[in-house]
């Protein structure tokens, strides 16, 4: 009898076995990111242990990373459907002035936030437009929207920033941004970090679950093949980059929440780093397959390398030779997870 | 007896230009059948899958289903009347798993959307089963990419099944696959068989469709030249010496007189 329960217990431990190889085989893209964030940050503690042994460092990340989560999000999107959208820093500029301005005129915050997200619709669409119907290359195309659009920004600015300090202590002010829940002292933790949270499981369940996700991996994979099954291509298309636009004016709203002030130049550094976290995340170049949750974690890594170098004591002046580093070590690490099948 | 064909075609044209491609070609399909269609190259048999898919409509003649005569024929009539057509390149999306190349574009979900994953992966696991997928290598989770040649064309086969086709129409299954592979794909297409679904096996390698036709239909030109079932054709090579005596005599049609 023992000899009988014996193989079948051994069995049911293989079958499990093989249940957790296949879901890390499933999610090894997002796994290998967050191991390489894991060790990233091994790194810095021992190079730092004061400072990385405390929450300030944790929050002094936590204030600006919630903007980059909102836009690498459906970038992920973009990619998986084999496109690519280099405009998002304007429409991030573009879509922030729309609510600046009417904040500014005494508008109701809520009212701005509206106003950012059509503007934010309607460059994603125009965008979408001009590399489907139009069939322009994705690449060239978003890239001369977004000097077009930053000349646009600049003509309406004519160099002026716009700073909305009576934001502070509103409702909505708080909502988004506060800190609702008190982690040690008088540290809270950032309410957009929560939202930006909750974007990206929004983000995950639409990828995974939800056949706007899934009809998207299928386009970026085969184009001919999902047209053939009665897939609306592109539509689809459209819709990614209309959904950039979405994450471009959400990740404007917030920035503007944090800093009080609208620049001209506001969303003009987050090309490269927003890009890179992508990459770094786990997303392939080629389309079909991504992370979201990848996504969020490369940013992540990104936003951590400038506050590591500094706080590991090296001078500002390694901060892009870490940048370069890093993302060339992780993309290498990528590598071993399989390049393109077909 | 006519009337039980689930699809026929009576003298069927269609053109393009000043070039019929089908002239008058009429046959019918019965169930549980598979109908091995062969002809070379512009023997119109590409034309024929096209016009019983829906995507050409014929320029004269009749599509009958079921004994009713069929108007207005498109490719969601086609559908409509159980007719799915698996195309050479097949319709795969190689990185995504056998669940969403069996599902896409017609997913199982509620009206928010939102994807019955479990349901989709209980059926492609039937499916799978169902035309005889026996490799515990894979399950509905793998991708598509890790399956072989004849594997890819199972799931392509499966995605028909589930949308209830009684005829399916395979275009050259079996061109650029191994012995082993085209036993694969013959073995999904007796499984659909058995089930009482019929199969129109589009082929250039006589040998392959020998084996897997219950009926030949040979095209040339544009023209059905032969039909046979299997039992009046002792081997595949008798058919060949068939195929053999068509092309000559076209090649004869073509001489100048005299010459």
């Amino acid at each position: 009898m023992g000899l009988g329960a014996k193989p079948s217990g051994q069995q049911n431990a293989r079958e499990d076995a093989s249940e957790l190889v296949k879901w890390m085989r499933k999610n090894r893209r997002a796994l290998t990111s967050t191991l390489f964030l894991i060790v990233m940050l091994i790194g810095f503690t021992a190079a730092n242990t004061e400072v990385f042994s405390q929450f300030k460092i944790y929050r002094s990340v936590m204030i600006s990373l919630p903007s980059w989560i909102f836009l690498v999000v459906p970038l992920v999107f973009v990619v998986t459907a084999g496109e690519i959208d280099l405009s998002f820093p304007s429409v991030v500029g573009l879509s922030s002035y729309a609510f600046v301005s009417i904040v500014d005129r005494g508008g109701d915050p809520l009212l701005g936030i509206a106003a950012a997200l059509v503007v934010g619709v309607v460059l994603g669409y125009i965008n979408g437009i001009l590399v489907v119907r139009i069939g322009l290359s994705a690449l060239v195309a978003t890239l001369g929207m977004n000097f077009f659009l930053r000349g646009f920004i600049n003509i309406l600015a004519q160099g002026f920033s716009i700073a909305i300090p009576e934001i502070r202590g509103t409702f909505i002010h708080s909502l988004m941004t506060g800190d609702t829940i008190q982690i040690a002292g008088n540290q809270g933790l950032p309410n957009q970090m929560l939202w930006a949270l909750a974007f990206t499981a929004l983000g995950v369940f639409l990828y995974n679950r939800h056949s706007f996700g899934v009809r998207v991996h299928c386009v970026g994979d085969n184009p001919e093949s999902a047209a053939e099954m009665g897939i609306d291509v592109n539509r689809t298309r459209i819709m990614v980059f209309v959904f950039t636009g979405i994450g471009a004016a959400l990740a404007g709203v917030f920035s503007v929440m944090i800093n009080f002030v609208w620049w001209p130049t506001t969303g003009d550094g987050l090309l490269l780093p927003v890009l890179a976290g992508l990459f770094v995340g786990g997303t392939p170049t080629w389309g079909g397959i991504g992370t979201v949750f990848g996504g969020a974690i490369g940013t992540t890594i990104v936003a951590f390398i400038e506050t590591g170098v500094i706080a590991a004591g090296l001078t500002g002046f390694f901060t892009q030779f870490f940048y370069g580093l890093i993302i060339i070590l992780s993309l290498i690490f990528q590598r071993f997870n399989g390049g393109r099948v077909r | 007896m006519k009337n039980d064909f689930i699809i026929e075609l009576q003298d069927v044209t269609k053109s393009f230009g000043n070039v019929n491609a089908v002239d008058g070609i009429s046959f019918g399909v019965r169930p549980g059948e598979v109908v091995g269609l062969i002809g070379d190259n512009g023997a119109g048999k590409s034309t024929l899958i096209k016009i019983l898919s829906g995507v050409h409509q014929p320029d004269s003649g009749q599509i009958i289903v079921r004994g009713q005569e069929a108007q207005h024929w498109n490719a969601a009539r086609s559908r409509e009347s159980g007719i799915e057509t698996v195309y050479q390149d097949r319709a795969l999306v190689p990185q995504q798993t056998i669940t969403r190349n069996i599902f896409m574009g017609r997913e199982i979900k509620n009206r928010f959307g939102v994807i019955k994953v479990k349901t989709q992966y209980e059926e492609a696991n039937r499916l799978m089963r169902e035309i005889g997928f026996t490799s515990k290598v894979f399950d509905p989770d793998s991708p598509v990419a890790t399956l072989s040649g004849g594997e890819r064309q199972g799931v392509a086969i499966a995605r028909a099944l589930y949308f209830d086709a009684d005829l399916i129409v395979l275009d050259e299954p079996t061109t650029a696959l191994s012995l082993i592979e085209t036993a694969k794909v013959f073995g999904f297409v007796r499984n659909v068989r058995e089930r009482g679904r019929s199969i129109i096996f589009i082929g250039h390698n006589i040998y392959h469709v020998y084996d897997i036709a219950d009926r030949f239909v040979v095209l040339d030109r544009g023209k059905v030249v032969m039909t046979a079932n299997k039992s009046e054709i002792a081997s595949a090579e008798v058919l060949m010496q068939h195929m053999q005596e068509i092309a000559e005599m076209a090649h004869a049609d073509a001489e100048p007189v005299g010459a």
